[in-house]
């Protein structure tokens, strides 16, 4: 603890803020999928989160497990239950409205919710970060690794996206699909494998975000409704499935709730994050990145 | 209204007369009380599926007008000596206020816009009840709210808030039907088909959806105030996302198009964890199952059980006959 001038203080909190930000940049990435396949905003996406702290945890803590092998593995476990999800829930009813869909999936998060209650039960478990807790000095503020584990898995995580949706064959089906259901299935890509990869790839970016996360704010079962919320919030501020959009609107909510929180007040700082967001919206109802013609071109 | 809703709201009338004779048995002698919460529900349920179900437009915010009212009532007659009646109003007025200023700009979002607009003033309103301590006392919530009076007769037993409150539920309701049987319910149907084609026929759809949104927002103010006095004590939790949430469920379960269908999902998602009971620790599973089973197998709702029974038995009436 050398001077803790303002300077240093403010690095702390951006690096905070760009912290939380990267969580609610993947939560909200994991929407944009599902949403651009589907038009569905999956609200068990926050599920998906927890699951991957709380499974993570069980292969490391109780497994004794290695962690690039837990974290593998947890990756794989959580995509099956977004493939459970999407072929018992929402496959059967692919004629409903959007709405009652939506629906469905705030009931699967209520359930999934109680299932991890059953498993693992109500206390909060921590678990050990990726690569030790000494902190590093930085512009006279200290960050602990896990900070740069975050990050770092954040901007591979989005490089590897980028890729995989500009590059790979699986990928611009992906895009085609959302684009024009219709006309992909005219030239072939079987839509239906689509949306079901679209839970599977949401699901696993989940798992990712709850992994990172717990080592710096532990992990209970019923954590994931407010992760959702604020992956909603990225993925609305962004602009509804834009990619770009939801990372940079993620970043800039983390600042402002970490900013908000440090130099005005904690108790209201997701109440200034989300008066910002409610400010975009009115200014630019189709959020930062969205575009206004598009969105009109949705049914809901 | 009809007369297939006239005999409706008889037969709901008689029913809720005669409900309290069950208080007699013991096992579920509480069910008057947990019958009183759903007549509160219901009132917020009712003008959210005007909202949703007539007008086409989705809120995820409306406990936090279920707040504004039982925190006007309860700061106003607790902290500063008002009368309960004109503190009532207070609360009507303030919702309808915030509906107007909230709603303008928020009803022109679509979809999931909309959504996201109505859940985050929602959860501004509820960080506000948490952290204005100075008024609402935070967390903690405060109590000595009194009960209400009319000609010097006080309703401070659960029987008496019950009539009180289910008379009030059904004014609301006749007013809903009405609305949906005149010219403004045909003009929000219209809106729903499409937005474009009513603006065409020259139907003023901004207009509309926002004086729905205020009544809608109005009627849910209402059985905020009138919870603060009956339970006498607030604290935000009653207030939360979860709530909105809830009450959003309850409109679909019930069936989204049918005011009928708002009381019916109010009842049952109420009612349920009381069913649930027996479970303990299962309740949570089974409660997530049940919503997930209706949702799925009855895609218009309770109220559409009616049609569906109806059909089974009708045709089977006539042949005996």
């Amino acid at each position: 603890m050398e001077d803790y001038g303002f300077l240093s203080q403010l690095v702390q909190y951006i690096l905070t803020g760009i912290t939380l930000g990267s969580i609610y940049a993947i939560v909200g990435v994991g929407f944009n999928i599902i949403y651009n396949a589907t038009e569905i905003i999956n609200f068990a996406q926050g599920e998906f989160v927890m699951l991957g702290g709380l499974v993570m945890i069980t292969l490391v803590n109780f497994a004794h497990l290695p962690m690039p092998l837990a974290f593998l593995l947890t990756v794989i476990i959580v995509s099956l239950v977004g493939l459970l999800i999407e072929r018992l829930a929402i496959f059967p009813l692919k004629e409903s409205s959007v709405l009652r869909l939506v629906i469905i999936t705030i009931a699967l998060s209520i359930l999934i919710k109680g299932l991890a209650m059953f498993t693992w039960g109500k206390q909060s478990f921590a678990l050990r970060s990726f690569s030790g807790d000494t902190p590093i000095p930085f512009l006279g503020a200290s960050v602990i690794p896990q900070t740069l584990w975050i990050i770092g898995i954040t901007v591979v995580l989005v490089i590897l996206l980028s890729i995989f949706f500009s590059r790979t064959i699986i990928g611009k089906a992906m895009s085609a699909c959302a684009d024009n259901p219709e006309a992909a299935s005219l030239v072939g890509i079987n839509t239906q494998r689509m949306v079901m990869l679209a839970f599977m790839l949401s699901a696993a970016l989940g798992a990712v975000a709850g992994m990172i996360i717990t080592p710096v704010a532990l992990m209970e079962y019923d954590r994931g409704a407010l992760l959702a919320l604020k992956g909603f919030g990225a993925c609305i501020l962004g602009g509804l499935g834009n990619f770009y959009g939801a990372v940079v609107a993620g970043i800039i909510l983390g600042l402002i709730e970490s900013l908000g929180a440090g130099l005005i007040s904690s108790g209201y700082k997701d109440a200034m994050a989300l008066a910002v967001l409610l400010l975009v919206l009115f200014i630019k109802p189709s959020g930062l990145f969205g575009s206004a013609e598009v969105s009109k071109l949705k049914k809901f | 209204m009809g007369r297939k809703n006239t005999i409706g709201v008889l037969g709901l009338a008689l029913f809720i007369l005669f409900f309290p004779l069950t208080g007699r048995i013991p096992a579920i002698s509480h069910y008057v009380d947990i019958m009183t919460f759903i007549g509160l529900t219901a009132m917020i349920t009712m003008g959210l599926s005007l909202l949703m179900g007539y007008a086409g437009q989705i809120s995820l915010g409306h406990a936090a007008f279920y707040g504004l009212g039982a925190y006007t009532s309860g700061v106003l007659t607790a902290k500063f000596g008002i009368n309960p009646w004109p503190a009532i109003l207070v609360g009507v007025l303030l919702s309808a206020a915030v509906a107007v200023i909230v709603g303008s700009p928020s009803l022109k979002l679509r979809g999931h816009y909309l959504a996201m607009a109505t859940l985050a003033f929602g959860e501004i309103i509820y960080i506000i009840f948490n952290e204005s301590i100075a008024l609402t006392e935070g967390p903690d919530g405060f109590g000595n709210i009194p009960h209400l009076s009319l000609f010097g007769f006080t309703f401070d037993t659960i029987l008496a808030n019950y009539y009180l409150i289910w008379a009030v539920a059904i004014l609301m309701l006749i007013f809903s039907l009405n609305i949906i049987h005149s010219r403004v319910g045909r003009a929000l149907m219209s809106i729903h088909g499409s937005e474009v084609a009513a603006m065409t026929m020259g139907v003023n759809a901004a207009k509309f959806k926002i004086q729905v949104f205020v009544i809608s927002a109005v009627m849910a103010s209402i059985a905020g105030s009138l919870y603060a006095h009956y339970v006498q004590f607030i604290n935000p939790p009653v207030f939360d996302l979860f709530f909105s949430i809830k009450l959003v469920m309850m409109v679909v379960v019930g069936g989204m198009a049918s005011v009928w269908g708002a009381i019916l999902g109010a009842a049952l998602i109420t009612f349920l964890p009381e069913w649930l009971i027996f479970l303990e620790d299962f309740d949570i599973l089974a409660y997530g199952l049940v919503l997930l089973l209706i949702i799925m197998f009855l895609p218009k709702g309770l109220s559409s059980l009616t049609g569906v029974l109806y059909r089974l038995v009708a045709p089977r009436l006539k042949s005996g006959s």
